[in-house]
């Protein structure tokens, strides 16, 4: 992407914006993939005293690898505590206890509605996808909601077939009707640049763009007009220390994947179990 | 049925066609031998009930013993799509699957209601979104007291719940720690509960945040050594992420993934055979 001695992806470009996002102290939600790995990389970076919160229910996770599922056992073995679901989503979620949902999505509309459900007919879809999870709780009750994911006019769409998770539905003061204790989503990070909401309006409007990127690139990467902010800054690149903590943190990953041989060390019990 | 009795026998003596069936284990203590019993004794015209249906559900979806699934989220974690699952709801192979789609959250109370013996839990959420369009068990509640609305959603009685664990000891009581999930709720919300465990003790030892499920609570319990895999069991084993990675071109195509099942479940007598095969095969191998 860029020239020079820090040479980066723009995938590396969005997990480091959106990193910078999470401020130090907070309370944050984290959903998995995307917002899971930016999440860890600004704890391991500028936010130290950040509290991850996962919705298996392990609240001040530290995970040192980066977890596959949303429930690794690494989640749980160094957390402050880890209560059961029920909990995590009526104890912590829904009393609005947590700072910032951090959420990556299938598609959004231009006022961050989400959907993870289907694209085509619900009865009939055309394609199938995981469904609500945890968002839709996470996307109401949490005190403000940062998303995340690449911009593609396959996920940036002019309409949504489904809403599973809201955002500000069609805008300006739509969303508070619906008294949810969370703000709603205050800003998505893609691989392009970063979009805000407008104050009054509440649709998303590109802010700033990586170094590199256009404007133009970022419309034509939206399946709707896009609103462009009338001075539109530019993100640092990465740093050094960003981009050597982001790097590492997938290698032990990476690492740690390989070096587990579970099916032999499982075959190996049994066998011994049946001795027994 | 009550005890310590084989998987095989717990099975055929409390699961039968046409019940709702909850399998629990959020992400960790998955019970995979369990699901694979279900699919060695052939059951049919079931309700799956699983927040993240996850391989398993993908397995006796495609091997059609559902008749309809309740959920909230159903992908194969870190790796993509639930194929079986996609292949069900969107071209109905093997047959037709009747959805019924939540929240986590929503999947979480409903169970909470059902162990509390109310008639449904009351929740902040849904309200906006598309899901109470499409989901009949989402609906508008007033609260008698502020006059507020909520969003309702009804208890879970699964027929048979199904959880798995790390120990049971010999007066039938049952120990899990780490992430314990929904477990506990799956089992008091149950009318009929098969619990597989990791072994038997003498005595539990205390651990952080361990749940005890008293033997009052637990229906039979069959020891099954790995038989969360490819979850994993804390203390035990861990997940077996390149597993998961390897389900994805299994599950793909309908051909690879009835084939996979005929060589390694219908074709085992138990979940040691299974484990056999796999190794043997060289499955999950990076």
């Amino acid at each position: 992407m860029s020239s020079g001695a820090n040479r980066y992806t723009t995938d590396e470009m969005m997990t480091v914006a959106a990193a910078r996002e999470l401020r130090d102290g907070v309370l944050c939600f984290v959903g998995i993939g995307l917002p899971s790995e930016a999440a860890n990389l600004a704890r391991a970076t500028h936010a130290p005293n950040c509290n991850l919160v996962y919705e298996s229910g392990t609240i001040g996770a530290k995970p040192e690898v980066l977890p596959h599922s949303i429930g690794d056992g690494e989640l749980a073995e160094h957390a402050d505590s880890v209560v059961p679901i029920p909990e995590i989503f009526s104890y912590w979620l829904q009393t609005g206890r947590i700072d910032v949902g951090f959420l990556g999505a299938a598609q959004i509309d231009r006022f961050a509605n989400i959907n993870t459900t289907v694209i085509g007919d619900y009865g009939s879809p055309k394609v199938r996808l995981p469904g609500a999870g945890g968002a839709p709780e996470i996307a109401a009750s949490a005190k403000e909601v940062i998303l995340m994911l690449r911009h593609s006019r396959r996920a940036f769409v002019e309409e949504l077939a489904f809403v599973t998770s809201v955002g500000y539905l069609d805008g300006s003061d739509a969303r508070s009707k619906l008294r949810y204790l969370g703000a709603g989503p205050t800003v998505v990070i893609t691989d392009l640049g970063i979009l805000r909401p407008d104050p009054q309006t509440k649709e998303l409007t590109l802010t700033q763009l990586h170094p590199g990127a256009t404007a133009e690139e970022a419309r034509e990467a939206t399946g709707w007009e896009l609103r462009v902010a009338d001075e539109v800054g530019e993100t640092d690149p990465p740093d050094e220390k960003e981009l050597h903590t982001l790097r590492e943190l997938r290698e032990k990953t990476e690492a740690a994947n390989k070096e587990t041989q579970v099916l032999r060390e499982l075959h190996a019990r049994i066998g011994a179990a049946r001795k027994r | 049925m009550d005890g310590i009795v084989s998987l095989r026998e717990a099975v055929a003596e409390l699961v039968h066609d046409g019940d709702s069936v909850a399998l629990e284990g959020f992400t960790h203590l998955i019970p995979s031998a369990a699901a694979h019993e279900i699919v060695r004794q052939e059951l049919k015209d079931l309700t799956l009930i699983r927040m993240t249906p996850d391989l398993i559900y993908d397995q006796m979806i495609g091997m059609g013993c559902a008749r309809g699934l309740v959920f909230s989220w159903g992908g194969n974690p870190g790796v993509g799509s639930l194929h079986r699952f996609r292949d069900a709801v969107e071209n109905g192979w093997p047959h037709p699957l009747e959805i019924e789609e939540h929240s986590h959250a929503g999947m979480a109370n409903r169970y909470v209601a059902g162990a509390s013996n109310l008639p449904f839990a009351v929740l902040r959420g849904y309200v906006g979104t598309d899901l109470p369009k499409v989901t009949d068990t989402i609906a508008p509640v007033t609260c008698p007291f502020t006059r507020e609305e909520f969003m309702a959603v009804p208890a879970l009685h699964p027929d048979v719940g199904i959880i798995h664990a790390q120990q049971a000891d010999r007066s039938g009581n049952v120990a899990l720690w780490g992430i314990t999930g929904i477990q506990k709720e799956v089992v008091l919300s149950a009318r009929r509960s098969i619990v597989t465990v990791e072994e038997l003790v003498e005595e539990f030892e205390p651990r952080p945040h361990q749940v005890v499920l008293p033997s009052v609570a637990v229906g039979a319990i069959a020891v099954v050594p790995g038989g969360a895999h490819p979850s994993y069991a804390h203390g035990y084993y861990p997940r077996d992420n390149a597993f998961y990675e390897a389900w994805d071109p299994i599950g793909r195509d309908r051909d690879a993934f009835r084939g996979w099942m005929e060589r390694h479940v219908l074709g085992t007598e138990d979940f040691a055979e299974y484990i056999e095969s796999l190794v043997q095969e060289g499955v999950g191998r990076r």
